[in-house]
């Protein structure tokens, strides 16, 4: 079984040998993204462990972003094998949902709210089933999740970027998942969907899904997350909260520079 | 007279190869702008205009295959291969240039559209000059030609205008995806090369069919045109296909009809001229996006805030200076003609308030500048807002103390 799935990822692991940690939601073993000459990760490690919330934090170009993508297939990788649930990716897809930037799309698309949720359907749907009452019932219940149900037949370009947010989310929701991969779930949301989020977040993790979002916050990393994930191209730290967000390993991902900046942040954001 | 005979044009009874090239013209329009939707909302648009230039190659060196086989060189069909064949070229060395290289795509657009449609110049020249086979009527396929269609060119139209349109409603949901957010798409497992590759195939498909009628240099114009159209009537991404395709259709019908009126007027450019008015017919006057309705929207708006700066002076107990403000809040019943608020009037007043405080909460904070964007003096704000939003604000306005200025 093992070796099929080896052979299945085509490549030997480096680092821990991957079927060690194999049934956990996410291992990465020296994943090497470049765009161009210069990579952007470099030889990732990762281990992310069932029904945790990982922030995964770093400064601008860390390579937090491409991290995401390059676990999801979206951008080539190099180098490096990505497993999830102890499959590789072709298989446990339809156990993984994604919260893409906001940013990313065009927000005069013309769509409604209802539609970019029932996008979450897609494995189901396929190519030519008709969207029935469950599926529209079942969106209608994410965009409950996060607050938005009366707001479904809005075209999305009259949307805040906060409620463009949580419509990003319910449509992940949608997807029913095991696995979520978030990529700046807070950037530029107001304080209330800021909370609704991070509250869907929770009830996510108290159902035991697994919970993975780029940040950029470091105040809230505290409050929010148990564990967190330090990059900078290369990793920094990973671990439990309490032991890998340290002063040292921020100063070492966002040099000495930044950091009184950034130890301030704390303060005001920490205990 | 002129009119009667448009109207024969119109209702197909100006002769055989008139109504076969309407015909042709209405399903050709209506595969295009099916098309040409999803190439739009992919923001690739002048892809096609390579694609289109990318043919001509192709034309010249069928006929010279043919010819040198001892043919004619003109057989249609023959012609059109060739013509797919460079053009799936270009469209190869454009999506190399631009994965392969630091090329931006509209810099490997323009050239592979220059350096084809360069070739493409070339043969034909050379063609016309060592005089082999009949090269009379090549450069037809530059601005389009209907005088001499046949019934099996308008078969042909037919059968891979409907082939299109199928593969545009068998492929909606993936080409939808793809074209919103394709990080996404891939996420979820569409394969977003294939659906690009499809995308760029359909296109292709419509340029060859519409090679002949319309010419290589103004298919675009059907490719684009509709569906920039359809974007002004609807918000909703399945029904601008179906709109395009509608405009599109019209567009060819229309055009090919008002071409056969008079001998010296070409299908081609006149469908697009078509397609034109269409669009600027739906610029100024479609609802929603279109400028009228946007001009009256903005009176509107001037109109709602004139009356609730009315209010507001209301609540507060100022004076109403300007007369249009009292204007409007007498004819509403808001006020009576002396300044002096009615009781209906010092309710609205108070809730104009209590909102009007709620907004300038809301504009202070944070991210919510596309919902601020669109308040217009009047706008309820629990339309805009959820109402846990609206509870962070009124929780911020207590915590500044008090309700109302």
């Amino acid at each position: 079984m093992i070796r099929a799935l080896k052979t299945a990822m085509g490549r030997a692991p480096i680092g821990d040998p991957l079927d060690t940690v194999s049934d956990k939601p996410l291992a990465v073993r020296g994943l090497t993204v470049s765009y161009g000459d210069k990579p952007a990760v470099f030889s990732l490690d990762m281990t992310v462990n069932d029904g945790s919330m990982t922030a995964i934090i770093g400064p601008n170009g860390a390579g937090k972003s491409t991290t995401l993508k390059a676990v999801l297939g979206i951008v080539p990788r190099l180098s490096g094998v990505v497993s999830v649930f102890g499959q590789p990716l072709a298989k446990s897809r339809p156990r993984i949902a994604y919260v893409p930037q906001r940013a990313s799309v065009d927000w005069d698309f013309p769509t409604r709210v209802i539609d970019v949720v029932l996008m979450g359907l897609v494995r189901e749907l396929g190519l030519l089933r008709p969207v029935r009452d469950r599926h529209r019932k079942h969106a209608f219940e994410c965009l409950d999740r996060v607050g938005m149900r009366d707001f479904a037949e809005r075209q999305i370009g009259q949307l805040s970027g906060g409620q463009q947010q949580r419509v990003f989310l319910a449509r992940a929701l949608a997807q029913g998942a095991d696995l979520y991969l978030l990529d700046e779930p807070f950037a530029g949301v107001d304080a209330a969907t800021e909370r609704a989020i991070i509250d869907v977040l929770k009830s996510l993790r108290a159902d035991g899904r697994t919970v993975v979002a780029v940040h950029h916050d470091l105040s809230t990393v505290r409050d929010y997350f148990d564990h967190v994930m330090i990059i900078n191209v290369h990793k920094v730290a990973e671990g439990p909260v309490a032991e890998a967000f340290s002063e040292e390993n921020l100063q070492r991902a966002y040099g000495g520079r930044l950091a009184a900046n950034l130890m301030d942040q704390l303060q005001l954001g920490g205990h | 007279m002129g009119t009667s005979i448009l109207l024969d044009a119109l209702t197909l009874q100006l002769g055989y190869n008139a109504k076969l090239v309407a015909i042709g013209a209405a399903l050709l329009g209506i595969a295009a702008g099916a098309s040409g939707t999803f190439l739009f909302l992919r923001k690739r648009a002048l892809v096609s205009d390579a694609i289109s230039h990318a043919t001509l190659p192709g034309v010249g060196l069928a006929f010279l295959v043919m010819a040198a086989f001892g043919g004619d060189g003109r057989h249609l069909v023959g012609l059109l291969l060739g013509a797919a064949l460079t053009a799936g070229a270009g469209l190869l060395a454009m999506h190399w240039l631009t994965r392969r290289t630091r090329l931006a795509e509209d810099a490997a657009i323009g050239a592979v559209l220059s350096v084809f449609f360069g070739f493409g110049v070339v043969l034909l020249t050379v063609i016309q000059t060592v005089s082999v086979g009949r090269p009379a009527g090549l450069e037809d396929f530059l601005l389009g030609a209907t005088a001499g269609m046949l019934y099996q060119d308008a078969v042909l139209i037919t059968v891979a205008g409907a082939l299109a349109v199928l593969v545009v409603w068998l492929l909606r949901r993936p080409m939808t995806m793809v074209a919103f957010d394709a990080g996404f798409a891939a996420a979820s497992g569409v394969n977003v090369r294939r659906v690009d590759l499809a995308m760029m195939g359909l296109v292709l498909a419509v340029t060859i069919i519409g090679l002949k009628m319309v010419g290589l240099v103004l298919i675009v114009a059907l490719l684009i045109i509709p569906p920039v159209t359809a974007r002004f009537w609807t918000n909703r991404s399945d029904r601008v296909v179906i709109i395009a395709g509608v405009f599109g259709g019209l567009s060819g019908f229309i055009g090919a009809a008002i071409s056969a009126t008079a001998p010296s007027l070409p299908t081609g450019p006149i469908i697009v001229l078509t397609a034109f008015v269409l669009f600027v017919v739906s610029m100024l006057f479609a609802p929603g996006r279109g400028v009228l309705a946007a001009w009256m929207r903005h009176r509107r708006q001037q109109r709602r805030i004139h009356l609730r700066q009315g209010l507001l002076a209301i609540a507060q107990d100022l004076p109403i200076y300007e007369r249009y403000t009292l204007q409007l809040l007498v004819r509403a019943g808001l006020a009576r003609a002396d300044g002096v608020p009615t009781e209906l009037g010092r309710r609205r007043a108070e809730k104009a308030c209590r909102d009007e405080s709620r907004w300038a909460v809301a504009r202070r904070m944070h991210s919510h500048e596309s919902a601020v964007s669109r308040y217009d003096g009047l706008l309820p704000i629990e339309d805009v807002l959820t109402r846990d939003e609206i509870r962070e604000i009124d929780r911020q306005i207590a915590d500044a103390g008090g309700e109302c200025a």
